[in-house]
C-alpha cells in the first residue's frame, strides 16, 4: 500500500450547500404540491362532519380510546382492518408502479423531507438572502448582523416547526379541545411528548440535517434504485449533446478562429457532432451546448453535478432541468440539455434519433400491470365499503370443557357472542340459531333471547345451546349450527357459523 | 494491495487500499452528525449503567443510584388500582348478592366477573379445573351443569366459598358423611342395592336384583337420599336420579361409594380472602352456566 502523507479522516464534515432560486416549469410544480400537500395537511383536522350525537364530529379521526378511525362519512372498526391493510397495499403498489414509471419521483416532489427542506430553503433565502448572500454571510464572522438574520430564520423554523407537530396530535383527538388543552396545559402528556418530538425531528431534519437525511439515513433511495429499469423516467444531462463543455471564453476563441478560417465558418454550432474535430483543423473541437455555467449544480439541493451521470444521492427534484432550460433560453439552443430521460435515451438519441415521447417510456406492461393491480384492490376495498353491514358477530366456542352434561342427560356447548353495533342508536337485537337438529338457545343472566347493545358499541353475550338427550346433536361428535342476529323488527341479519359438540356414547 | 491513489479521476475520496478483481472501493468517511449520535449512545449508555440497575453480579445487579426497581414499581401499580377498586370493593360488600347484575349494575357486575375470574384461576381451578368443569374421577364437582349438593343460588355458592366444605378449620363448613357399608352390608346386599341405583338412575341394571334392592336401599340408604333417591341438599346427599355422578356412574364406581363411602373436603375462603372476593367468586361461579 503506498504511504499517504494524511491518513484518511474516517468521519465527514457536512458540505453546506446554498441551492439557488431557480424558475421555471418543474420549479412551479413543486410550489403548487407544497401548498397543497402541506395544506392538507396543517388544515384536515379542522374540518367538521356531523354525525349525530356520542359520535365524534372531527372528519378524519383516529379515535385510539374508543379504537375507531373515521374517515368522513366513513368509519372503520378494529375488525375491518383489513381496510387499512388494502390501502397499504395500494400505497406499496402505488410506489412500485411510480418509481418503475418516474423514478424517484416521490423524492423530488412529495417525500415530507423534501417538501419541508424545500419550505426551510425558501426561509431561509427569504431572511438571509439568495446564494451568494448566504455564502457571503457563511463565511462572514459571527457579529450583530450575522446572529440577527440566523437567531430570526431559526424563530421562523421553529414557528413551522412547532405547527407541523401540532398538527400531527390534532388527527387522534378532538381538535378545538385538544388546541384548547394544549394552550391552557391540560392536555394528555403524550400529546406534549408527540408535539416536542415532531418539533424537534422537524426542526433538526429539515433545517439542519437535510439532504443528509436522504443520502444516510433513508432506505427509500437504495429500494428505489432496485425498483427502477431502464425504461424508467429519471432526470439525466444530455452528454451527447453538452459534451465537451467550454465556458463562453473558450467558445469565442473557437469562434474567432472558426471565422478567421474561412473554410471554418458554420461549424461551430450547427453541422457538426459535438466533440468532433473540424476536417480543416484538428486542433479545433467543436463544442456541446453545455457552457459550464454551473447554473445546474448551484441550484441543486444535493449538492452534486447531475453532469456526472446517474448519482445515488440525487432526488429527481428537476429544479437543475429549470435553470439549464434557462440558460438554454439564453443561448438561444434547444431545451432539455438536463431533462427528464429513461437510459435506453441515450443510445437511441445518440445515433441521431429523435426522442422518444416521456408516454412511450411511461406505458409499457409492467406499469400497466401495477395500475390494473392497484385499482383492482382499490375496486375491492370501495365495493367492500358498500356492502359491509352494519351489525357484526363473532361467536367464540367456550371449549373448556367441549360440553357440559345436565342432570337430565341433556348436552350443553357454551359460547361467547360479541355483538357489534355500528349504528348511531341503541340497538336490541335477536340472537338465534339455525341448524338441522332442534336445539335450544339460553342467553346468560337473560330471560328472552334479546339483548340490547348501546350505540356504536360491542357487547359479549355468554350463550348456552342444549341438545336434549334424545336429539341426534346431543350424541354426535360434532354438529353444524349457524348462529345469527338481527336487528329487532328488520330482516337484517348477521350470521356466524360454528361448531357443537356431543357427548359420543362409549 | 493497490496504490490508494490509482485510477481515481479527481475529486474522489481515497480507496481503502483494497482491491477485488478490479473492483476499488472508496474510502467514504461517515458523516459528523452520526459520529456525534454514536458518541452521544456511548454517553447515554455509561449514564444508564450508573443511574439504573444494570450489571449482573453474584447476587443480583448493581443497584444504580436512582434505586429503581421493578418490584417497587409493581407494589406501587398495585397500590394504585387497589385505592381506585376501594369504592367498588365496599360497594360489592354491602349490596345484596341478586342485585348485581348486568343490566342494573353494570360495573359492579363486570368488576365482580373480572375479581371472580382471577380469584377463581388462582385459587379454585387447582381442584374445579380451569373451566371450572371439575375432575368427576376425584370427585371435584363440575360446577358448569345444573346440579348443586348444597345448592345453587348466590347465597349457596358463597357460603360454600366461605366456609367449604368437610373440614375441621370452620365449625361453618357444610357437614355430612356417609356410612362406609362394606362391614354393614354382605356382598349379596351390596349388589342389589347398587342395581337399584342403577335402575333408578335409568340405566341398564339386573331386574331380580332390583326388586330386592329396593328393599335394602329403604332400610339404608332413604334416610339421607330420600324415598325417592333425589337426594337432600340440607345433607348435601346427592340425588341418585339424574345423569351427573360425581365419583362417576358406572356400577364399579357405585359399589366403591356404597362399601367405603365418599368424603370430599373443600377448604374455607373466608380467611384467606376478603369478603368482597369471596362475594365476587360467587357472582362468577354463578354466572357459569349453573346458576339457580
Ligand atoms: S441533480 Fe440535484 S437539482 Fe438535479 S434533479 Fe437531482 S437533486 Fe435535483
Ligand atoms: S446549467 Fe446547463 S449549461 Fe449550465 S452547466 Fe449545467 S448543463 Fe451546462
Amino acid at each position: 500500500m503506498a504511504s499517504t502523507d494524511t491518513p484518511p479522516k474516517l468521519y465527514k464534515a457536512q458540505e453546506p450547500i446554498f441551492p439557488k432560486r431557480v424558475t421555471g416549469t418543474f420549479r412551479n410544480l413543486k410550489w403548487a404540491i407544497m401548498i397543497v400537500t402541506l395544506g392538507i395537511y396543517y388544515v384536515t383536522p379542522w374540518i367538521r362532519w356531523d354525525r349525530g350525537p356520542n359520535l365524534p364530529d372531527q372528519a378524519v379521526l383516529v379515535d385510539m380510546a374508543n379504537r375507531r378511525f373515521f374517515f368522513f362519512w366513513i368509519e372503520i372498526w378494529p375488525h375491518e382492518f383489513y381496510f387499512v391493510a388494502g390501502l397499504l397495499i395500494m400505497a406499496g403498489l402505488g410506489l412500485f408502479l411510480f418509481t418503475s414509471a418516474l423514478g424517484r419521483v416521490w423524492c423530488g416532489y412529495t417525500c415530507p423531507q423534501t417538501v419541508w427542506t424545500d419550505l426551510f430553503y425558501t426561509v431561509e433565502r427569504w431572511i438571509e438572502g439568495d446564494r451568494n448572500a448566504r455564502l457571503r454571510l457563511w463565511k462572514a464572522d459571527w457579529g450583530f448582523r450575522k446572529w440577527r438574520l440566523r437567531i430570526t430564520k431559526w424563530i421562523v423554523w421553529l414557528l413551522i416547526a412547532v405547527a407541523t407537530g401540532g398538527a400531527w396530535v390534532f388527527y387522534f383527538a378532538d381538535a378545538p379541545t385538544l388546541l384548547r388543552d394544549l394552550l391552557t396545559g391540560q392536555a394528555a402528556f403524550v400529546a406534549y411528548g408527540t408535539v416536542a418530538f415532531l418539533t424537534a425531528t422537524t426542526f433538526l431534519f429539515g433545517g439542519f440535517a437535510r439532504e443528509q437525511i436522504c443520502i444516510y439515513a433513508c432506505p427509500w433511495p437504495r429500494i428505489q434504485a432496485a425498483m427502477m429499469d431502464e425504461h424508467s423516467i429519471t432526470v439525466a444531462y444530455r452528454d451527447w449533446r453538452g459534451e465537451p463543455r467550454g465556458k463562453g471564453k473558450n467558445r469565442r476563441v473557437v469562434a474567432e478562429k472558426a471565422i478567421a478560417d474561412s473554410r471554418l465558418a458554420g461549424s461551430l454550432v450547427t453541422g457538426q457532432e459535438p466533440g468532433s474535430t473540424t476536417t480543416a483543423s484538428p486542433d479545433i473541437q467543436v463544442l456541446g451546448d453545455c457552457i459550464d455555467c454551473n447554473a445546474c449544480v448551484n441550484v441543486c439541493p444535493m449538492g452534486i453535478d447531475i453532469r456526472d451521470g446517474q448519482q445515488m444521492e440525487c432526488i429527481t427534484c428537476a429544479l437543475c432541468i429549470d435553470a439549464c432550460d434557462e440558460i438554454m433560453d439564453r443561448t438561444g439552443r434547444e431545451r432539455g440539455l438536463i431533462d427528464y430521460l429513461a437510459l435506453t435515451d441515450e443510445a437511441h438519441e445518440r445515433e441521431g434519433n429523435k426522442k422518444v415521447p416521456i408516454l412511450r417510456h411511461i406505458l409499457r406492461p409492467r406499469t400497466l400491470i401495477y395500475t390494473a393491480l392497484w385499482s383492482a384492490i382499490g375496486i375491492g376495498l370501495v365495493v367492500a365499503l358498500f356492502v359491509r353491514s352494519e351489525i357484526d358477530l363473532t361467536v367464540a366456542p367456550v371449549r373448556n370443557p367441549q360440553f357440559v352434561t345436565l342432570s337430565d342427560g341433556a348436552i350443553r356447548n357454551t359460547y361467547d357472542i360479541r355483538i357489534r353495533n355500528m349504528t348511531a342508536e341503541d340497538t336490541v337485537f335477536r340472537i338465534g340459531l339455525t341448524s338441522e337438529e332442534v336445539l335450544r338457545v339460553d342467553l346468560e343472566g337473560s330471560q328472552d333471547l334479546m339483548v340490547e347493545v348501546p350505540a356504536d358499541e360491542t357487547f359479549l353475550q355468554r350463550v348456552y345451546v342444549i341438545a336434549r338427550p334424545d336429539d341426534p346433536a346431543a350424541s354426535a361428535e360434532r354438529t353444524d349450527l349457524r348462529f345469527w342476529v338481527e336487528e329487532f323488527g328488520t330482516t337484517e341479519r348477521a350470521y356466524q357459523s360454528q361448531t357443537f359438540f356431543g357427548q359420543v356414547p362409549q | 494491495m493497490t496504490d490508494p491513489k490509482n485510477n481515481l479521476q479527481e475529486g474522489d475520496p481515497e480507496t481503502t487500499g483494497h482491491e477485488w478483481d478490479g473492483i476499488q472501493e472508496f474510502n467514504n468517511p461517515l458523516p459528523r452528525w452520526w459520529l456525534w449520535c454514536l458518541y452521544a449512545t456511548i454517553v447515554w449508555g455509561v449514564a444508564y449503567t450508573i443511574a439504573y440497575p444494570a450489571w449482573p453480579m453474584i447476587s443480583g445487579a448493581t443497584p444504580g443510584v436512582l434505586g429503581y426497581s421493578t418490584r417497587a414499581e409493581v407494589v406501587e401499580d398495585i397500590a394504585r388500582y387497589d385505592a381506585l377498586n376501594t369504592d367498588l370493593r365496599t360497594q360489592l360488600t354491602d349490596v345484596e348478592l341478586a342485585a348485581v347484575t348486568q343490566q342494573e349494575m353494570p360495573d359492579l357486575y363486570n368488576y365482580a366477573i373480572q375479581s371472580g375470574r382471577s380469584t377463581f384461576a388462582t385459587w379454585c381451578s387447582q381442584c374445579h379445573g380451569r373451566g371450572a368443569a371439575g375432575v368427576q374421577a376425584a370427585g371435584y364437582p363440575n360446577l358448569l351443569d345444573d346440579d348443586w349438593l348444597w345448592g345453587g343460588t348466590l347465597e349457596d355458592i358463597q357460603m360454600t366459598i366461605a366456609h367449604g366444605i368437610r373440614n375441621e378449620e370452620d365449625p361453618d363448613a357444610r357437614w355430612s358423611e356417609m356410612t362406609a357399608f362394606d362391614e354393614i352390608l354382605t356382598d349379596e346386599e351390596v349388589s342389589q342395592v347398587v342395581n337399584y341405583v342403577l335402575d333408578v338412575s335409568a340405566q341398564e341394571a339386573d331386574a331380580t336384583l332390583v326388586a330386592a334392592g329396593e328393599e335394602v336401599y329403604l332400610n339404608n340408604c332413604a334416610a339421607c337420599h330420600g324415598d325417592n333417591a333425589m337426594g337432600d341438599r340440607f345433607l348435601g346427599a346427592p340425588n341418585l336420579t339424574d345423569r351427573i355422578w360425581l365419583y362417576g356412574g358406572t356400577p364399579e364406581a357405585i359399589e366403591e361409594t356404597v362399601r367405603y363411602s365418599r368424603f370430599g373436603v373443600m377448604p374455607p375462603w373466608s380467611g384467606r380472602l376478603s369478603d368482597a372476593e369471596v362475594r365476587a367468586t360467587a357472582i362468577y361461579v354463578h354466572s357459569l352456566g349453573g346458576g339457580e
